[in-house]
This record gives structure tokens, C-alpha cells and sequence, in this order.
């Protein structure tokens, strides 16, 4: 990485004029006139504003947001394919976009007519591509079926036939769309060692996704656009717990109580968990323990009862799950009206960020009896362990 | 000056591969495959020439009636091929053109070429049927060369504009089929000019299609045709109206497409 600046975003907003009867007739054109002076039929939404950023040569800049958050205007405008409404970019050296693998391929044409159709549109005479063709196919490994219409190949194979073109595009700055992390496991192999070679060539690599833990694996800094705003831009740890506190707000903001507690908790209400309480909501300290009190109450005698918890990270991701039967304890008989408290300690080997944790009560045949989904929020402020799931306290010796 | 060789480069690189592609897909799965693009316009030539020249007796006062009427019906194919192709032509690419940015100009050229080859395929046919009729050119012929440039040039010059305009008004290709459909009886392709009352034929000649069309036919065929140059006898600047109305045309077209094509992206 260097100072050299790839590309440059000033002051960018972009409008999408929506008219709610869109104008595309000439008859339109004249009745809508009148209609247009009551200012009823156009509505102007705002995809991007004020948005300004830099990135590096060299870099690996990932733009992160929600569906509908801007992200991927954003990317278009960076491409080139939509204009700004108002400010610029600039962009220093070629730039290639990667929205969809496989642009212009045609099912009607051959591979072979394909990857030349696909070449040009990524900027290479038949001369180039013609020189190329042989590794393209091996590493496709579409040697056989070269001379097949592509409406014959699988969608597997059309991937692999794009994938492997996409590859070989020269250009200074890629943009990539997060649509490229779809695919098998083997494919995603292929595109995690293709990213690692960019990153070591000193590409600049642009990657739109709304996961952030594909954003993480690969991204020096990041961008967090929400709501059509820039509400962060920094080192992608960073980025990373802003994104996830706006699912936290998300959900906590979101419908009211009631409805909220409908959608989280289910099952057929012969036990409840009656209380569920953590010692602390914020964690700060390495020593610190977590202690879940689970306490259920039962309704009708079950002769099985078993109770656990899960708990998962701000984005949903599910960090570790346990129940009374996995650690081998059995829950006692209860009677209707009779309660427990089962309690949990486990070690503080959080990271920073905000936790969720779900608890549940089976009974016999393992029949959800209550399930309560996010039923308590906690917080890890761990300034010494950012930007992975897990902090796992090493144990080090050095010898000689 | 380097980014705009640069951009020439890959528009050049484009407009082949899609001009190849469009030859590839055109008759693709039909049994005679190219073989149509020779004999669709030979087909409706016999079909006209029967009902103009044998019922109707059109071709009695012109000599090489069915050459004169060939000629006609290929030049106005082509203006039809590259006019009408070109009204979906963008919004058609809509797909590609939300996920890569390229100069969209490369669509048009590419239709227009691909019509062209058509052309010039055609001619092939044309100049076996003039052998045949005994026709022979002198070098005089060489002036089609450039009445075909000037067709070429209206024909694209609509075609930009068609397109552009028909991102925002879809009922551009219902206008477009209706104005074609008058042209086509407005032009004198399966007619004289000379059985035209004069005072009609003076306007008629003023379109830029019926002079090519007419100047072409006294090059190529026989020098009986009414051109402008006659139809106006020594008023020389009359003739430089369809010229004008061209190079108007090609100039409108280029500003609105111009303007118009950073948004075709997000209009289409």
C-alpha cells in the first residue's frame, strides 16, 4: 500500500427520480404535465448523500450497509454505469467491475464464442484473448465442452467458465460485487486464493457485501454506509462493531414489545423460562465471568426436561451453544407451579461487539416446550481483542 | 491522450465482437442460414415485380424496370434494417449496460454495420441481375460509393436518435412502424418519379432516401431516372437540401444521444 490515491470520492449524492406513473409514453408526457405542478407524481429518493471518501493504491476497501442502504449505487457509481448527481469521482488506472461474472455471455453461442464475446467486453482483442484461451479452459477445466452452446453447461460450469475469465482481467482496481461469494465450497477456495493473489500483486480491490465477515476476511478498511450516509469509514474492526450495533438498534426499535416477544418466543407453553437474568450487561475484563440464570417454571410434569442457551453475535452468527444434557446434568421432576434456577458460568471469551442469547426448555422426545430467541443483550468492550469471533487466552512458552 | 486511444481501442475491440455475434445469432437453426439474407429481398422483388411490373405495367416507361426496382428495394431495406433494428436496440442491452460501463454508441454502430454487410452481400446479387440485363457501367458507376456513404450516414444518424428516444417514449416503435409504412409510398421505389406530377415530385425529391435512391438507380441502372439534378434542372442549391437535411439530422442525433447515454443505464 501507498499514498498513491486509486480513487477519489467527493461530495457524491445521487437522486433516482421515481414517478409514480412513470412517463413513457408521449400521451403521458401531455396529461402529466398538469399532474406535475401539484408536484403528486414524482418523488425523488435520495440512494446517496454526501458521500466522500478516498481509497489507496494497493488497497483492499471493502463498502459494507444493509439491503437498500446505497451500497451497491454506490459501486455502480464507482463503475461508471450511473452519474452522479451532484459531485465526482476520480479514478486513477484501469478499473474493471465484477457486478455479475460472466457479462454479455450469450446461451445461444458457443464457450469458445463466449469467453471472446466476455473478453472484449472486459477489454481484450481476439489476439489477447486467443493467447490467453488455452489457460482460461484448463482452469476451467472445461476442456470437453468448449464447443457446446452455453444454455447446455450447467450453471456450476458457466461459473467456473466466467470465474476463470474474470481471472484474468488486467486492470489496476477491481470492483467486486458481493453476488462473486456465492458458489460451492471449492469455488469459494478458488475465489479466496484469487483475492490473495490480487492482494499480493498490489491490486486495488473495491468489495461490496453486506456480510461482514467476508468484509473482515479480506478488507484493510472499510466503509459503512447506512440510510444513504457514510456513518463510518475506517479500520474494518471498527467498521465491523458499527454495523453490528445497527442490527442491535434494529431490533430493539423495531414493532412494539408485544409483537416483538410473539416473533421470539414459541413452543407449546407446558414449562416456560420464568426469569432469565446475566450478572453484568457490560463485560470489560478478561476475568470477568459470564453467570446466565436460567429459571423455568413448570406447567404439566415432564419426565425429560432439559434447558439450554446460544448465544450469537450481533449479525446472527451462532458463537457456542450448550444444554443440561450435553453437560450431563439432569434436570429435576417438577410439579405445575414448581421452579428451578439453572446456572450457567462460562469464561469471558468474548470479543468486542454485542451478544444476543437465546435460551430454550425441551421436554420428552425433545418437544420444544418454550424457546425464547434474544431473550438478554450483553456487551463486550475489549479493547484488547477486536476483530475476531473468539479471544482465546494463550498459554506461551519459549525455549531455547 | 493516451486514456482516449485507450477508450477507441476497446470501443473498436467491442464493436467487432458484437458485430460477430450479431452475424453468428442472425439466422442461427434456420437451414439455409445466410443464404436469407439473399433471398428476402429477392422474394419480395418477385413478388413486386410481378404485381408492378407485369399486372400493373409500371416497368413500361422506364428501361431495366426490374433492375431499377431491385436497387430500390435493397437501399430501402437497409434503411429499414437499420432504423427500426435500431428503436430497441438500446433498451435491449439494458441488462448489460447496468453491469459494465461501455460506450454505448458501440450498439448502433455495431447494427448498422451488420445491415451493411447485408448490403453489400445484396449488391453481389444486384450485379449478377444487371449482368444478366445486360447493363454495363463505366466508371461513372464509382459514384455510388459515395451515395452509399451518405445512406449509411442517414440511416445511423436516425438510428442514434431512434434509440436514445426510445428509452424514454416506448411508443417510438408503433410511430416509427407507421412512419416507415407512408415512406415506403412516399419514396419512388416501386415507381417513376416521372409519373409523379411535377409539382408533387419536387417535394418528393427533397428526402434524402428518395434522392439516394433515384441518384443511385442513374448511376448503377439507367440514366432515364429523375434525380434532384433533374427534377430541378441548374439550381444547384436545391440540391444540397437533402445534403443538409443529412448533416442536420446527424448533428441533432449526435447531441441528444450524446447527453442522453450517461443515462441509459439507469432509464432503461
Amino acid at each position: 500500500m501507498s499514498d498513491e490515491i486509486a480513487i477519489k470520492v467527493e461530495h457524491v449524492s445521487k437522486n433516482f427520480v421515481l414517478p409514480h406513473e412513470k412517463v413513457s409514453s408521449i400521451k403521458g408526457l401531455f396529461t402529466n404535465v398538469a399532474k406535475k405542478r401539484h408536484g403528486r407524481t414524482i418523488e425523488t429518493q435520495h440512494a446517496l448523500k454526501d458521500i466522500s471518501f478516498e481509497i489507496k493504491k494497493g488497497e483492499f476497501f471493502g463498502i459494507v450497509g444493509r439491503n437498500g442502504s446505497g451500497k451497491s449505487t454506490m459501486l455502480k457509481i464507482l463503475a461508471g454505469i450511473y452519474q452522479p448527481t451532484s459531485g465526482r469521482v476520480q479514478t486513477y488506472g484501469k478499473l474493471v467491475p465484477f457486478i455479475e461474472l460472466g457479462v454479455g455471455f450469450n446461451p445461444e453461442l458457443t464457450g469458445r464464442e463466449n469467453v471472446y464475446l466476455n473478453g472484449a467486453m472486459l477489454g481484450f482483442s481476439e489476439a489477447q484473448v486467443k493467447e490467453m484461451y488455452s489457460g482460461i479452459v484448463k482452469f476451467a477445466e472445461l476442456e470437453k465442452f468448449m464447443d457446446q452452446k452455453l444454455k447446455n453447461y450447467s450453471s456450476g460450469m458457466q461459473v467456473r467458465l466466467a470465474f476463470s475469465m474474470a481471472t484474468r482481467a488486467e486492470a489496476d482496481i477491481l470492483l467486486v460485487d458481493e453476488v462473486l461469494a456465492v458458489g460451492d465450497a471449492d469455488f469459494q477456495r478458488k475465489c479466496f486464493s484469487y483475492f490473495r493473489s490480487l492482494k499480493k500483486n498490489n491490486k486495488t480491490v473495491v468489495f461490496v457485501s453486506h456480510d461482514m465477515g467476508a468484509i473482515r476476511e479480506y478488507c484493510d478498511r472499510a466503509l459503512l454506509i447506512d440510510e444513504s450516509e457514510v456513518q463510518n469509514i475506517g479500520k474494518t474492526s471498527e467498521v465491523s462493531r458499527e454495523y453490528s450495533r445497527l442490527f442491535i438498534e434494529q431490533s430493539s426499535s423495531e414493532a412494539s414489545a408485544e409483537q416483538k416477544d410473539k416473533d421470539k418466543r414459541w413452543g407449546n407453553g407446558n414449562a416456560k423460562v420464568k426469569n432469565l437474568s446475566l450478572n453484568k450487561t457490560i463485560f470489560t475484563d478478561r476475568d470477568d465471568t459470564l453467570r446466565l440464570t436460567v429459571k423455568v417454571e413448570v406447567f404439566r410434569p415432564d419426565s425429560d426436561l432439559m434447558t439450554g442457551f446460544r448465544i450469537r453475535t450481533a449479525a446472527g452468527q451462532s458463537l457456542h451453544e450448550t444444554n443440561t444434557w450435553v453437560a450431563n446434568k439432569k434436570m429435576p421432576e417438577l410439579q405445575p407451579g414448581e421452579t428451578c434456577d439453572v446456572v450457567w458460568e462460562l469464561p469471558n471469551l468474548f470479543t468486542d461487539g454485542e451478544y444476543t442469547i437465546d435460551t430454550y426448555v425441551y421436554g420428552e422426545g425433545t418437544v420444544v416446550l418454550d424457546a425464547w430467541d434474544e431473550g438478554i443483550v450483553f456487551t463486550v468492550k475489549r479493547p484488547d481483542a477486536q476483530g475476531f469471533l473468539i479471544n482465546i487466552p494463550p498459554s506461551v512458552t519459549i525455549k531455547k | 491522450m493516451h486514456k482516449l486511444q485507450q477508450r477507441y481501442r476497446y470501443s473498436f475491440i467491442l464493436l467487432k465482437q458484437l458485430v460477430k455475434t450479431d452475424f453468428k445469432l442472425r439466422y442461427q437453426g434456420s437451414a439455409l442460414g445466410y443464404v436469407w439474407s439473399l433471398l428476402k429481398p429477392l422474394l419480395l422483388f418477385v413478388t413486386l415485380y410481378f404485381v408492378f411490373a407485369r399486372f400493373l405495367n409500371f416497368g413500361d416507361t422506364i428501361e431495366h424496370y426490374p433492375q431499377y426496382l431491385l436497387l430500390g428495394i435493397l437501399l430501402w431495406n437497409y434503411f429499414t434494417e437499420v432504423t427500426t433494428g435500431a428503436v430497441g436496440a438500446i433498451v435491449g442491452k439494458g441488462d448489460l449496460m447496468r453491469k459494465i460501463n461501455f460506450p454505448k454508441y458501440v450498439i448502433i454502430l455495431a447494427g448498422s454495420f451488420s445491415a451493411f454487410i447485408n448490403l453489400l452481400l445484396n449488391f453481389v446479387v444486384l450485379s449478377v441481375f444487371m449482368a444478366f440485363g445486360g447493363i454495363s457501367i463505366g466508371w461513372s458507376g464509382l459514384l455510388i460509393i459515395p451515395l452509399i456513404a451518405e445512406l449509411f450516414i442517414f440511416s445511423i444518424a436516425l438510428a442514434f436518435f431512434l434509440s436514445a428516444l426510445f428509452v424514454r417514449f416506448r411508443d417510438i416503435s408503433y410511430i416509427w412502424e407507421v412512419v416507415m409504412q407512408a415512406a415506403f409510398y412516399a419514396t419512388p421505389i416501386l415507381y417513376a418519379l416521372q409519373i409523379v406530377p411535377h409539382n408533387i415530385a419536387k417535394y418528393m425529391i427533397l428526402n434524402p432516401m428518395a434522392q439516394i435512391i433515384q441518384d443511385s438507380r442513374y448511376v448503377l441502372i439507367t440514366n432515364q431516372t429523375q434525380t434532384i439534378s433533374y427534377v430541378y434542372g441548374g439550381n444547384s442549391i436545391i440540391w444540397a437540401i437533402p445534403i443538409g437535411v443529412t448533416l442536420i439530422t446527424v448533428v441533432l442525433a449526435a447531441t441528444y444521444f450524446r447527453s442522453r447515454s450517461k443515462y441509459f443505464a439507469e432509464e432503461v
